[in-house]
């Protein structure tokens, strides 16, 4: 008991009281044991001569990799255009297709909550839950290395992702403007043209335009798997030890990812 | 013209929110619908077009059951009952005209909704309706734009442009101040003296529903125990009513504040 009363009779407080005081204590031990553990576990099992090592072979790396191979970025142009678009398709074809999902799966849209919600859901969670650089090992063994896979790996990764944040707006909306709209003897479609897509038009856009800046980072990698795009690039040089052209392609991804992350905070805020 | 009988409603969770309510409004009458809250005066509004479905008893416009109606002919009856609601209900993102064109959905096909191109008349009617409640020239602003009374007034209109036979008014007043409540009310009541509407007007102000209507309807725990002209509501009914209560002190101190307000 937080309050209790002294022998001379003063009414004392505390947080907490002893046996919650020790709880707190024992826990706090707890994770210091936990903590030391884990970490001799960690310790043991590192070569450690490897670590002392590592800055000198960091700075021999950077020194091989300075300066970058200029004349390299003319090159590049193609593949830095084919990640843009693998991103830029890639978030396209997903909302076309997050979209019906994200109207499945919400509570109040959805036609079934037995039967049809469910379905809805395990296409959000089993998209979500497998990263993108997987899809794309998956699918250059099924429709070959290129683009092609980069794109179909970038979209199916994408749709959960834009239907899970899409299918929550859809549930936050106001339903005394659907009712009102409903109450006018609109029909089904009208009630959703009217009554809810200008609700979560807002949220939709946004969900875009962050997709798609996500999509700029995760594009960049799909090449080291054989998707296309500029990560082919970075890994035949990483095969020869080109440092020069890794250290410039590093540098192309990052202007890149710096441009597609100002236009989508410029998008983000006109809409917002 | 619209007659109710034995209009009950169980909610899934027990809750009787309707039992055995017989009313019956002719055309062109307007009625006030007062009680506490949850009384059920909005789901006895909700019943009549089926935004929440009765569980037993009848509801009848013009010779037309709508209880047991599909879907598609149940749209089509909607089409005869405006509904006007307390936050306005405003779909906030479009335009004023949009919301008011909404009003006309029942009768055009999807295509044409969806790409906003509304019959000529329906236009002109609309810039009509806007005119007359004095919002002609925020006909382009978007719904949030504008101010409780203004947002009222387009509901108002959405309501009217379908042609309906009977207006279902869900405490339009609840949410705006003495002045506005008053205008706006005035408004409802003269455009259906206008239209030979029937209405029904859930209204908690007491003294703002004798001041405009013909005849007042009092709901308590789902049963009308009240059904006579603005003069009967003496404070014994309000007491049976609303409960204990020193009515005659409330009622005078609420309408100083108000004309008080009025007048500034």
């Amino acid at each position: 008991m937080p309050t209790s009363t002294k022998a001379n009779g003063v009414k004392a407080w505390q947080l907490r009281d002893r046996k919650g005081q020790l709880l707190n204590w024992a826990m706090w031990m707890g994770t210091a044991i936990i903590f030391y553990v884990s970490w001799m576990k960690i310790s043991d099992q590192t070569t450690w001569f490897f670590v002392y090592d590592a800055p000198r072979i960091a700075a021999d790396i950077s020194n091989r990799a300075f300066p970058p191979r200029w004349e390299y970025v003319l090159q590049l142009g193609k593949p830095v255009w084919d990640t843009l678009n693998i991103a830029t398709l890639g978030t396209i074809f997903a909302l076309i297709m997050a979209v019906p999902v994200a109207f499945l799966a919400a509570q109040n849209t959805t036609p079934s909550k037995i039967f049809v919600r469910p379905l809805a859901l395990l296409i959000i969670v089993s998209t979500r839950s497998v990263n993108s650089l997987i899809w794309a090992l998956l699918l250059v063994s099924i429709v070959g290395p290129g683009v092609f896979a980069g794109l179909i790996a970038i979209s199916i990764r994408s749709i959960g992702f834009c239907a899970k944040l899409l299918y929550e707006a859809i549930e936050e909306i106001d339903e005394t403007q659907v009712e009102a709209i409903r109450a006018t003897g609109a029909s089904g479609w009208q009630v959703m043209v009217y009554g809810i897509v200008p609700q979560i038009l807002p949220a939709f856009a946004g969900i875009a335009v962050f997709r798609w800046d996500i999509n700029i980072r995760e594009s960049t990698v799909l090449g080291l798997v054989g998707a296309g795009g500029i990560g082919l690039q970075l890994q035949s040089s990483l095969n020869v030890l080109a440092w020069p052209q890794v250290s410039l392609i590093l540098l192309v991804i990052l202007v890149a990812v710096v441009i597609g992350e100002y236009v989508s905070a410029k998008v983000r805020g006109a809409i917002i | 013209m619209l007659k109710l009988e034995k209009l009950t409603k169980v909610y899934k969770t027990g809750d009787k929110a309707l039992s055995d309510v017989d009313l019956e409004v002719p055309q062109g009458q307007v009625i006030a619908l007062i009680g506490p809250s949850g009384a059920g005066k909005s789901t006895l509004i909700r019943c009549i077009n089926r935004l929440v479905d009765p569980t037993s008893g009848r509801v009848i416009l013009k010779g037309v059951d709508l209880t047991g109606l599909g879907a598609r002919r149940l749209r089509r009856e909607r089409r005869r009952m405006g509904m006007i609601f307390q936050e306005y209900a405003l779909v906030e993102r479009l335009t004023v005209m949009e919301n008011v064109l909404s009003g006309r959905l029942g009768y055009v096909g999807f295509l044409r909704s969806f790409f906003r191109k509304f019959p000529q008349s329906d236009i002109d009617e609309a810039f009509r309706l806007l005119d007359r409640v004095g919002l002609l020239h925020m006909a382009d602003k978007r719904a949030d734009e504008l101010s409780g009374g203004q947002r009222q007034r387009v509901g108002i209109c959405r309501a009217l442009i379908q042609d309906p036979a009977l207006l279902l008014v869900d405490e339009p007043t609840a949410s705006l101040d003495p002045k506005t409540s008053r205008e706006i009310m005035r408004l409802i009541v003269e455009m259906c003296r206008e239209r030979d509407l029937a209405a029904i007007i859930n209204i908690h102000d007491v003294n703002l529903a004798k001041m405009f209507v013909q005849r007042v309807v009092g709901l308590e725990s789902g049963r009308i125990i009240f059904d006579g002209a603005p003069e009967e509501l003496v404070p014994e009914v309000l007491t049976q009513i609303y409960g204990e209560e020193d009515w005659e002190a409330t009622i005078e101190t609420v309408d100083e504040d108000d004309d008080e307000e009025a007048d500034a």
